[in-house]
């Protein structure tokens, strides 16, 4: 009877804990969002105290506190209103990244859907040692890869670009690549990154022999095995696959910060460190439209991405 | 005849998944690979011009240079810190999360979002959590202690710690919970009958079988560990306090000031480092994991 009690103590007491815990781990996220609700002025009282200071021209007017608030008193969406509408540089930025990111996802995940099928089909020697050379790549940080991608890049001359929209009328959409040629630097190394090939070769090694067997007996080549088997048994993989990816690029700093001279096609990532004192009112409505992307896909995919996550465990298998 | 057919239709087939890889081996090579031999050659001269070989001459300057020594410490001493602290607690995080309590699937998803929150969009509330006068500090006077300015003080190490615990834990914790879900049901059973108590399950048979996902959830968080440059570049800028500057900083200042000599001699002894490290820790796996892998 007492061992029944103090085990539900425990439990109550691990529960109290864990939901702290959890708190803990939305709370900027939530704070982020309450306050891009707040007017500029509310903004500029609690937390200009911190930017006067960064400029080294400390405002007297000024509280010297540094006051973080979880509720505005005022609820607007003026910032928003100035984000979205009044002032295009953040949404150029936001365009930029998105530039960057949605080429990089799709075609990383298109190539990786190949190379995985060749890496997964009748594996042999050569292929296994291939395919631990792109696992000892994948662990190779930022630190060591960026200084070869420099030298290409260098090389060939795409470290200072900038965009020539060549297409004009009706064909004016399809300017859209030459905006992402002028953003090769970045793009064409990242999408020979070898992590999703990594995570999408170990689903594919899960596809039964029997299925294929059955597929080739039906007269189906190579490439119907890959569209028709492989491809839908991979499905949600690709989709989990996908968001991890596309997390990353969205986040990323280092790539544009060394491969981007031309500081305009910064995506929103890197330039949200550069707010300046003026715009400080909007900096939380700039950082909560950012994380729409991101957080949508959580909310819609949380379960595939779970998934995706459980894949990438262990280096081998 | 029927034979020789197939031979040579499985001949084909096989060519075909060869030729799948080349793309993708093509821009690895052209990328990767080919420069990163451009790179080692570039570490062994002296200038890119005159080309001459001047053996381990630039490594030697480089184990002499302040900046490089100070950011390889502070980047050091993140990851001895944060990597080891990363595994356990988010161990702790699976475990907890195992045991039969409400809310789990809630929990779950408060734990991984940061992981789908851009650093970029929170950045502003961790300045304001650790300015000098910020929240942190307020909270620490109530208290009668001293405040301290974070960010600009030895203390700083402290702060991106939080950070890349915050960002981190989830992706573990839910490696980690797939991996206990598949722990074998029957030893457990079995474990139970013989009276063994929780505490000795979770040492010496949980442990054992989760000792791949160690080994990688440490080996992640090791690769993690070096991308803290964005959380310091965002909170900080180019040059932060002494004990921020990491790394990659080192890496990005070499890069403006385009010397290549020091850059390749910087990357080839990171990429050595990291080659040992990975191979020990996997070594390391293979004989604590032998008897548990089937």
């Amino acid at each position: 009877m007492t061992v029944r009690k103090n085990n539900r103590m425990l439990n109550i007491v691990l529960t109290v804990f864990i939901a702290l815990a959890a708190l803990m781990f939305i709370l900027p996220t939530v704070l982020t969002i309450a306050n891009s609700f707040m007017t500029s002025n509310e903004i500029s009282a609690n937390y200009g105290a911190m930017f006067g200071n960064m400029n080294g021209d400390e405002k007297t007017f000024i509280s010297k506190d540094v006051n973080l608030k979880f509720i505005p008193d005022k609820v607007t969406i003026d910032q928003y209103r100035s984000v979205l509408i009044r002032n295009s540089d953040y949404l150029m930025k936001f365009w930029n990244s998105v530039l960057l990111t949605v080429p990089i996802t799709l075609i990383q995940l298109a190539l990786a859907v190949v190379t995985s099928y060749g890496f997964s089909r009748y594996p042999g020697k050569i292929k296994s040692i291939i395919f631990f050379a792109y696992i000892i790549l994948m662990l190779m940080p930022y630190q060591v890869t960026l200084v070869p991608n420099y030298l290409v890049a260098d090389k060939f001359g795409m470290l200072e670009t900038s965009e020539h929209l060549i297409f004009k009328g009706a064909a004016k959409p399809l300017n859209v690549f030459c905006m992402m040629w002028a953003r090769r630097a970045v793009i064409l190394p990242s999408i020979f990154s070898p992590f999703s090939i990594f995570l999408l070769t170990k689903v594919m090694r899960r596809v039964p022999v029997s299925y294929v067997e059955a597929a080739k007996l039906d007269g189906a080549g190579e490439f119907k095995i890959l569209t028709k088997i492989y491809l839908p048994m991979c499905k949600s993989a690709l989709v989990s696959i996908g968001m991890l990816v596309f997390i990353d690029y969205w986040n990323m700093v280092e790539q544009p910060l060394i491969l981007m001279k031309n500081t305009t096609m910064h995506p929103l990532s890197v330039f949200l460190s550069q707010i300046n004192t003026g715009d400080v009112g909007l900096a939380f409505a700039v950082g909560v439209v950012y994380m729409i992307p991101t957080i949508l896909m959580f909310l819609y995919g949380e379960d595939y991405l779970v998934e995706g996550i459980a894949y990438s465990g262990g280096i081998k298998g | 005849m029927k034979k020789s057919r197939n031979q040579c239709g499985r001949r084909r087939e096989k060519w075909f998944s060869n030729a799948c890889i080349i793309p993708s081996l093509i821009g690895v090579l052209v990328f990767f690979v080919i420069p990163f031999g451009i790179v080692v050659y570039y570490s062994t001269i002296n200038n890119p011009i005159v080309k001459e070989y001047v053996g381990l001459d630039n490594y030697k300057a480089i184990m002499k240079n302040d900046a490089f020594i100070s950011a390889s410490k502070n980047t050091a001493m993140f990851s001895l810190i944060a990597v080891p602290l990363a595994t356990i607690l988010s161990l702790g995080l699976a475990v907890l999360l195992e045991k039969n309590i409400p809310g789990k699937s809630i929990f779950r998803t408060f734990f991984l979002s940061p992981l789908m929150v851009p650093t970029a969009s929170v950045v502003l509330v961790w300045q304001v959590l650790f300015h000098k006068h910020g929240t942190v500090n307020q909270v620490i006077e109530m208290f009668g202690g001293n405040g301290i300015d974070w960010l600009k003080s030895s203390k700083g190490q402290v702060v991106i710690i939080l950070m890349f615990l915050w960002k981190n834990l989830g992706y573990n914790m839910i490696l980690f919970m797939s991996a206990l879900c598949s722990i074998p049901k029957d030893i457990m059973e079995v474990a139970d009958l013989e009276g063994a108590g929780s505490v000795y399950k979770f040492f010496h048979i949980k442990l054992r079988y989760l000792s791949p996902t160690i080994l990688f959830v440490f080996i992640l968080s090791l690769i993690n560990s070096f991308k803290i440059f964005r959380e310091v570049y965002l909170l900080t800028g180019n040059y932060p306090y002494d004990k921020l500057y990491m790394l990659q900083h080192f890496m990005n200042n070499t890069f403006q000031s385009l010397d290549y000599q020091k850059l390749s001699a910087a990357a080839v002894l990171f990429s050595l480092v990291m080659i040992v490290v990975i191979a020990v820790l996997l070594i390391a796996e293979s004989i604590f994991g032998k008897d548990v892998e089937n």
